[in-house]
């Protein structure tokens, strides 16, 4: 699906025109800028925009190449985000998401089309067929924000700013929340104040490792008898890297601890709607929404 | 009854004697007795049988916790490094990420030659820019490459001597495995199941690659075993051959395993069986001839390749084939008729919910994939994969890396189109079995029981070595290398490589110190006493 663009060495091949052809060539040069602005920007537009059948197509392409990462039905695995929110944290128009796709983003999990080291990648026409499926289970975000983020922020710092943080103020125990809102779906968002246990959040990815470091709680005691209750930042054999709750990193030896306990409850309480309503909740979710730029 | 100091001495006298002959050729009688070089780590698993068992013993359980890194060798390349690395005589040979290939002097760890191919830019790889390494015979070592050739390097320099192309890259056929030498014969399997190739295990002539024979392990017309493929499905059949075989000298037979059907993931258009998908195949290796063949999981739809290397071990007066299969089971055949004697789950597996009259487990109903997603345990990357057990005479345990996890598979209708990838569906981790946890499992190789476990943090890609010092060696995805009991699995030293595990490790010796070898990250390690 290709269309053409001049290249940089189509350029050279006018520049290379006699100097007495100057002002021919300045002319071409920007007829050709031109032309390339429109061809770019056609480009940038979804040829297969609104094709029921190519968002068909692009389901199976998503199933088969993206929904390792992103669940299926995209609505964010643990490793990526979910897809059906409107706005992207990587951007959100046809362009961005061809883009992101196409040469993935740098500093993330997400590989370049073809890099993964699975095949030559998809086409561009299959790009487009999953940009045309993520298109149509889109959820439209609301005109107007979900609820009072002049409030949500008030009941943040009340509440969950001593554990998170955002942009740089607040405590470490649980996941920094910058960007939380943009690459996870309300529903999730709820769950994770409502039943945090539910599905502990990711942290320290390594390369080459399988899976991330989970926020899991760990609570040890040492051989002087103290009780240090955290959670794991990583974790191996023999090893523990944790946060304690008064937010001290602990590095740890397990043969050297009298004893070593990991749970899967999280050390974040569940704000169940008697501790937070419903109307505060989404509140808070709207300041979130307000932060995530 | 030999005692353990004895034996040490008479395995340090060996290793001194062979020492000697330095640089000598690898000869077809040398890899038939590997057993009786200990200092040597002549083919893929260690020798014909598939034991990834060493036989030096200077570490043990006594000193293991002494053990230090000797050195280090990095390929500076990324990617996962898959490597197992032959010694013969004092020279480490060995492959890594993007089909390179380089020998170093096995005491320090220093190359001596190095070897680059040039790949294309558009291969097909499925799972990662990988090889796993040589095989050596007389002066010459031997690679399968990721653009589908086979290569013959000089030994002594890494000079190409030959290079044969066995099969179009651009349809997604590639090599990634070691190569078995086998009398004057280089055989070695292709990769490409994620690309609807028809799989093949080849023979080329060692010294000029003459190709010698093929099998294609999906058959064509007229062939026994075509009807169990739908129409024209045969074609795009998969059944790749991607890990190396093992040999059986009393019975002349080969044995080599397969992959699965392709679409991996879908089963509809191809119905039937799809031999010889998922199976193990006894073959002639002189002629390529199939004797019989065994298939472990029927219609596969889940990605479980039997590519797991098959183990040959003898109990008594039976002569039997084991194999920890991906799909949970661990089976025990005759491998001299082929007949199974027993399949029992050494992890969790619920895609089965009995077995047939021949003793296999067999599909359950609600076990192939959906439009929705079907959760299925094991899951796709199964409950164990290319990473190798160990066999250890010793203990008469068999060493498996299991893996605990379930998977969502879900379908999707997929066209075949040559060179793109064809897996008619996809499949995800199912949080039904979070945390994913794997572990080293030690399991009595005739009855199937599970004797004691190593847990992992996490799932690991590394595969064991056993050696006659009673040590286990493996590694993890958090970068350890680690020493363990064999007879009780407790561990007893570990190093902090900084790399995940993708390989299985080796022992050797030179100059009668003994070395333990892995690849971890994108470099090669090598521990011994200090």
């Amino acid at each position: 699906m290709l269309t053409y663009a001049p290249t940089i060495s189509d350029l050279a091949d006018v520049k290379s025109l006699r100097t007495g052809d100057l002002q021919l060539t300045h002319l071409l040069l920007a007829a050709l800028m031109v032309f390339a602005s429109i061809q770019s920007a056609a480009q940038l537009r979804n040829p297969l925009a609104g094709n029921h059948s190519a968002a068909t197509s692009g389901e199976y392409e998503f199933r088969i190449n993206c929904a390792f990462c992103h669940g299926l039905g995209a609505r964010g695995g643990g490793r990526g985000p979910d897809l059906t929110r409107e706005r992207l944290r990587h951007g959100s128009t046809d362009a961005d998401l061809f883009r992101t796709i196409s040469q993935g983003i740098s500093g993330t999990a997400m590989p370049a089309n073809g890099t993964n080291g699975q095949g030559v990648g998809m086409t561009d026409e299959e790009i487009w067929e999953i940009i045309t499926y993520l298109r149509s289970i889109q959820l439209k975000a609301p005109s107007k924000p979900v609820g009072n983020p002049r409030h949500g922020e008030q009941l943040f710092d009340g509440s969950c700013s001593s554990c998170h943080m955002i942009n740089g103020k607040g405590g470490r125990l649980g996941p920094d929340l910058s960007s939380v809102a943009v690459s996870r779906t309300m529903n999730s968002l709820i769950e994770s104040v409502r039943n945090p246990s539910a599905h502990l959040a990711w942290g320290l990815t390594e390369t080459t490792k399988e899976f991330p470091q989970e926020y899991e709680t760990v609570i040890v005691v040492t051989t002087s008898g103290q009780q240090i209750t955290g959670v794991a930042l990583n974790e191996d054999q023999f090893t523990v890297q944790m946060m304690d709750i008064s937010q001290h990193i602990q590095l740890l030896e397990k043969d050297k601890l009298r004893s070593f306990k990991k749970s899967r409850q999280s050390l974040m309480p569940p704000f169940l709607p008697d501790r937070l309503s419903d109307e505060d909740l989404r509140d808070i979710i709207a300041y979130l929404e307000s932060v995530a730029q | 009854m030999t005692s353990s100091r004895t034996r040490r001495w008479i395995v340090l006298l060996i290793v001194g004697i062979y020492s000697g002959h330095a640089l000598g050729q690898v000869t077809f009688d040398r890899l038939l007795r590997s057993g009786d070089e200990p200092q040597n780590w002549l083919t893929y698993s260690g020798d014909y049988a598939g034991h990834r068992y060493s036989g030096l013993d200077q570490v043990n359980t006594r000193n293991a916790s002494a053990l230090v890194a000797k050195w280090v060798y990095q390929t500076a390349a990324t990617g996962k490094f898959e490597t197992t690395p032959l010694v013969v005589d004092g020279v480490l040979y060995a492959t890594g990420q993007d089909d390179r290939a380089f020998a170093l002097d096995a005491r320090s760890g220093r190359p001596i030659w190095q070897y680059q191919r040039t790949l294309p830019s558009d291969i097909r790889p499925c799972c990662g820019r990988v090889n796993r390494g040589v095989a050596v015979l007389g002066d010459k070592a031997y690679l399968g490459t990721l653009d589908a050739h086979v290569v013959a390097l000089d030994a002594k320099t890494g000079n190409v001597i030959w290079d044969v192309t066995a099969a179009d890259y651009r349809k997604g056929y590639s090599f990634t495995a070691a190569p078995l030498a086998l009398k004057g014969l280089i055989i070695l399997g292709v990769s490409g199941g994620e690309y609807g190739i028809r799989g093949f295990i080849d023979a080329y002539d060692a010294t000029t690659g003459d190709r010698k024979w093929r099998f294609y392990t999906v058959p064509g017309p007229g062939e026994p075993g075509h009807e169990t493929w739908e129409g024209e499905s045969w074609k795009v059949g998969g059944a790749p051959a991607w890990m190396t075989g093992v040999y059986d000298p009393a019975t002349n037979q080969l044995f080599w395993t397969t992959g699965n059907p392709s679409p991996s993931n879908r089963g509809e258009g191809r119905a039937g069986d799809n031999l010889y998908s998922n199976s193990l195949l006894a073959m002639n290796p002189d002629t390529g001839k199939l004797n019989w063949y065994f298939q472990f999981t029927r219609h596969d739809e889940h990605d479980w390749d039997a590519t797991q290397i098959p183990v040959m071990i003898d109990s008594g007066d039976k002569h039997l084939l084991v194999q920890a299969n991906r799909n949970g089971f661990l089976y025990v055949l005759d491998r001299t008729t082929g007949r199974l004697l027993s399949a029992d789950a050494y992890s969790r597996a619920t895609w089965t919910d009995g077995k047939d009259a021949q003793g296999r487990p067999r599909a359950g109903r609600d076990s192939s994939p959906t439009l929705q997603g079907q959760t299925v345990c094991p899951g796709a990357l199964g409950a164990t994969n290319w990473m190798s057990p160990s066999f250890d005479p010793q203990t008469d345990l068999l060493y498996v890396t299991a893996r605990e996890q379930c998977d969502i598979f879900s379908t999707a209708p997929q066209p075949y189109e040559a060179g793109h990838a064809y897996y008619g569906s996809a499949y995800f981790p199912s949080d039904q079995a979070e945390p994913y946890s794997g572990a080293l499992r030690a399991i009595n190789a005739v009855t199937g029981q599970v004797k004691w476990e190593f847990r992992h943090v996490s799932p690991t890609w590394s595969g064991v070595l056993s050696t006659a010092g009673g040590l286990l060696f493996t590694g993890d995805a958090e970068g350890n290398f680690i020493a363990l009991s064999a007879a009780d699995g407790k561990p007893l030293w570990h190093f902090q490589m900084g790399g995940a595990v993708y390989a299985s490790p080796m022992a050797y010796a030179v100059d009668g110190r003994e070395y333990i070898a892995i690849a971890a990250g994108s470099s090669l390690y090598a521990f011994g006493l200090p």
